[in-house]
């Protein structure tokens, strides 16, 4: 089922013309009529969840901002998307920009955001010609500006291109960034809710998120809520990656297997070069990778479904999470040390360094690992690195000093006679993968 | 406006009545001793500060009367405000101590080390909190992460590699000065504190960097190597200034001066002047009155830290009940030269200082004889 990419295809819909004739900004049609608490109460309805990562639900969300006597409130749309594996809002921004404009205007007018602004990651560059594009076209066609459609509600949007730190990602080191600071995350509390861009009331949401404002006003929340199952409401943007058959971008509604979505030629189509399946990261980099045996059924030989329970089904002991949608596989010839070092690389690079358990912390265990993975790791190395990954998680400010110890520690976790063969093979280990190992999927084996 | 709110909070099991608003950490430090929280970054006179360290993680173990359940993480004491019942436990709490001694190693994995070498050592911050809080060896096998020396100007020295990022200088020169000049460039392990291209620091009160650096990241370019902290003795002056309260430090060695500081208190912090502010001093009073007679001197300063720098004028510590006479059965103290000059242990009749050369044990094998 698709809700946000079904018109994406259509040719010239970047256009307004096009993007009106095939039913655009209808929601905000509807939405004026409406008072903003309905609005709010709609969202609330269709149980949408944040698509940005933590999945917070969006409706909840909305109803925390505070709203005091005279204080102006604003939206910020996040379209700063570096996690690696994530580039979902990309598409969407950059096939079909009328969309996430029109969920904007319904948002702010929710929110009472007299001025929004989608900050975006620097190296989007063309999308912000894209999208301020579409800004012009909604502004000359009344729905950006003074007075909208006459009902007295103003509202501008402005777009803000960031200079390239996947911290500024975090809600709060954008609102910094965005008021023209260094990107450092702040220390919560305040939450933005209450004090945010320029000390005022701020709601900062995902691209998808806000897209996915215009069905739920269109179709009504309780209509969008019957899509997808339990807590896991409508659809979902999923970025596919890694060695498939047809990696890209997919809408799903939340009802399919992972099975079927790796499998099925509908979606990924299987493991590129009839390889076999041997990890998969579900949920964008941060998120605890899944050896293919945990992956594609639960700890307790459910079949696992691509939502936000079933995903998260066993904690992190034997389960992961949804978080971004950026879904990345392994297939039998890669490498999970290697593949670990590349994401602590990663992390020790964006680190924004304010807290000294992630400063230093991430810099460490890259170091650790490259031993490792160069055939000059020692068995008392794996547990250290166990150790400092557990001195990180939940002693930081913001949630990347948890998203830098998570890789590490499922890696171990799941593969530890990896790491442990790299140690006692370092001469091997240069030449050669490690394979499968048990982890690997019943089914491709079968093949 | 009405009384003002009070607050029940337990920490370590002492109970206090703290207004509300205080943070957790303040409200320790009103206890005293070990219960307060070490806060590496958090400077009570500085605005935003802290939060950043992670030394003050506390446990609260209680949330507060009306929700009672605890919070999950571990949370810094310096930003986290108390609330009402709540109960905090701080070393009393396993996981505190352990989730401290990995932050001590972390913020230790690339400092260098250099203590002996450094202006710093013996009033340093990091020393103190390696040695209270941190481990004797390290696990950390990698080379350390360096930088260049920088001189900012005539009076500061920038020895980044000694840094801990805790962004107390950038505060001070953002609510101190019209203009800062310097700030964090890059990010992660490798973000360091600079001015943009090499500038100097410019500005009347820019010397406090010095006085807020916990480390002996920032240092003073007229002090630099002349001499350990240790030697010089803290005094009390103050002199008639223009531009600040005038309310220093000197730091003598007879009535020679090295160094001029401000005044600070238990925490290690700027205390206030005697007109209730904080009591900043400016570059001159720092850099420049360095003569005996600039000042007027009010006497040895007080200091009630552990710390080398106490010179014996110590305040609050308890003095064993035990004299010396009653350990040493009956025997009266000598002084140290007196343990030098007689062997006292096995040949009191041995004049050591009347010895022809250095003491060797064919001496002391000789059969006693009249010593004259
Ligand atoms: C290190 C870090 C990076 C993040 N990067 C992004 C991002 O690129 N895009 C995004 O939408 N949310 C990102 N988030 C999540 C945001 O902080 C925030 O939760 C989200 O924008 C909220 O929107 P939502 O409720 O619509 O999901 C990031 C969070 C962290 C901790
Ligand atoms: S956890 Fe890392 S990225 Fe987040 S504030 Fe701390 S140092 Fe910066
Ligand atoms: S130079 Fe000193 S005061 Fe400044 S951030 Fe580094 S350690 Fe802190
Ligand atoms: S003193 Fe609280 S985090 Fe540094």
């Amino acid at each position: 089922m698709k809700l946000l990419l079904e018109k994406a295809h259509i040719e010239n819909i970047r256009l307004y013309d096009v993007y009106r004739r095939e039913g655009g900004y209808r929601s905000v049609e509807k939405a004026l009529k409406m008072t903003p608490d309905e609005i709010v109460d709609q969202v609330k309805r269709s149980g949408l969840r944040g698509r940005g990562g933590a999945g917070f639900p969006t409706g909840m969300k909305w109803s925390f901002i505070a709203k005091p006597e005279g204080v102006p409130r604003h939206l910020v749309c996040n379209a700063d998307e570096s996690e690696p594996g994530t580039f979902k809002d990309r598409y969407l921004m950059e096939f079909i920009p009328h969309l996430l404009i029109e969920g904007l205007i319904v948002s702010s007018f929710a929110l009472g955001s007299n001025v929004t602004y989608i900050y975006i990651r620097g190296e989007y560059a063309w999308i912000v010609d894209i999208l301020e594009q579409a800004i012009i076209e909604a502004k000359n066609n009344g729905w950006l500006g003074k007075n909208i459609q006459g009902t007295g509600f103003d509202c501008e949007i402005y777009v803000q291109r960031g200079a390239g730190a996947y911290i500024c990602g975090e809600e709060t080191a954008l609102i910094e960034s965005l008021e023209g600071k260094r990107g450092n995350p702040r220390i919560k509390p305040p939450f933005p809710a209450v004090k945010g861009v320029w000390d005022r009331p701020t709601v900062v949401n995902n691209v998808e998120t806000l897209a996915a404002v215009v069905p739920i006003i269109n179709m009504g929340g309780d209509e969008y809520a019957k899509i997808g199952v339990g807590k896991s409401t409508g659809t979902k943007l999923i970025s596919a990656c890694g060695n498939l058959n047809k990696p890209g971008v997919y809408e799903i509604d939340m009802t399919i297997s992972v099975e079927e979505f790796i499998y099925s030629d509908k979606y990924c189509g299987g493991i590129a070069n009839g390889r076999k399946l041997k990890a998969c990261i579900p949920g964008g980099s941060s998120v605890p990778i899944l050896p293919a045996n945990l992956l594609l059924k639960t700890a307790k030989g459910e079949t696992r479904y691509m939502n936000y329970e079933s995903l998260s089904d066993g904690g992190f002991a034997t389960g992961s999470m949804m978080g971004s949608g950026g879904f990345i596989v392994l297939d039998e010839d890669q490498c999970v040390v290697r593949h670990t070092l590349t994401l602590a690389r990663f992390y020790r690079h964006e680190s924004c360094g304010q807290c000294s358990p992630c400063r230093e912390g991430t810099g460490w265990m890259e170091k650790i690992l490259k031993n490792i993975e160069y055939g000059k790791g020692k068995m008392s190395d794996i547990d250290l690195l166990w150790d400092i990954q557990s001195r990180i998680e939940g002693n930081t400010i913001c949630p990347l000093g948890d998203a830098a110890a998570w890789p590490v520690a499922a890696a171990i976790r799941h593969f530890r006679d990896e790491f442990e063969w790299h140690v006692f093979n370092p001469d091997e280990c240069l030449k050669r993968n490690y394979g499968l190992a048990h982890y690997a999927d019943e089914r491709a084996l079968a093949v | 406006m009405s009384e003002q709110q009070l607050f029940k909070v337990t920490i370590d099991n002492i109970t206090i009545e703290v207004p509300a608003g205080t943070t957790i950490l303040n409200a320790a430090r009103k206890i005293g001793g070990d219960v307060a929280p070490p806060a590496m970054c958090y400077y009570s006179k500085l605005q935003g500060s802290g939060g950043k360290c992670r030394t003050c993680l506390v446990e609260v173990s209680k949330g507060s009367e009306k929700d009672p359940r605890p919070m999950p993480k571990l949370v810094a004491s310096c930003r986290t405000t108390v609330m009402d019942g709540m109960e905090v436990k701080n070393i009393t709490s396993p996981r505190v101590t352990d989730a401290r001694a990995g932050v001590v190693e972390f913020l230790l994995i690339n400092h260098p080390l250099d203590c002996p070498i450094c202006d710093q050592a013996g009033e340093c911050h990091l020393q103190d909190l390696g040695y209270d809080h941190g481990k004797a060896g390290t696990r950390y096998e990698f080379q350390r992460r360096t930088f260049h020396k920088v001189s900012l100007g005539d009076y500061i020295q920038l020895h980044m590699t000694r840094c801990i990022l805790c962004y107390r200088c950038v505060f001070t020169a953002d609510q101190m000065t019209a203009k800062r000049e310097h700030g964090v460039l890059d990010r992660g392990d490798h973000a360091q504190i600079a001015t943009f291209i090499e500038r100097n620091l410019h500005n009347e009160f820019i010397g406090n960097v010095i006085d807020v650096c916990p480390v002996g990241a920032l240092t003073d370019r007229t002090f630099r190597f002349k001499n350990r902290v240790w030697f010089t003795k803290p005094v009390d002056a103050h002199r008639n200034c223009p531009t600040c309260c005038g309310e220093v430090q000197l730091w003598m060695r007879g009535d020679e001066v090295f160094r001029v500081t401000a005044r600070k208190d238990e925490w290690g912090e700027i205390k206030d002047s005697s007109d209730g502010k904080t009591g900043w001093i400016c570059n001159t009073c720092r850099f420049e009155k360095k003569h005996i007679s600039d000042w007027v001197i009010e006497g040895p300063s007080n200091i009630n830290r552990h710390s080398v720098i106490s010179q014996g004028h110590y305040v609050g510590v308890e003095k064993p009940a035990e004299t010396f006479e009653k350990v040493m059965d009956g025997r009266k103290p000598r002084y140290f030269m007196d343990i030098h000059n007689v062997s006292e242990v096995n040949r009191p009749d041995i004049e050591l200082s009347l010895l022809d050369g250095p003491a060797t044990a064919k001496i002391f094998d000789e059969p006693q004889k009249d010593n004259k």
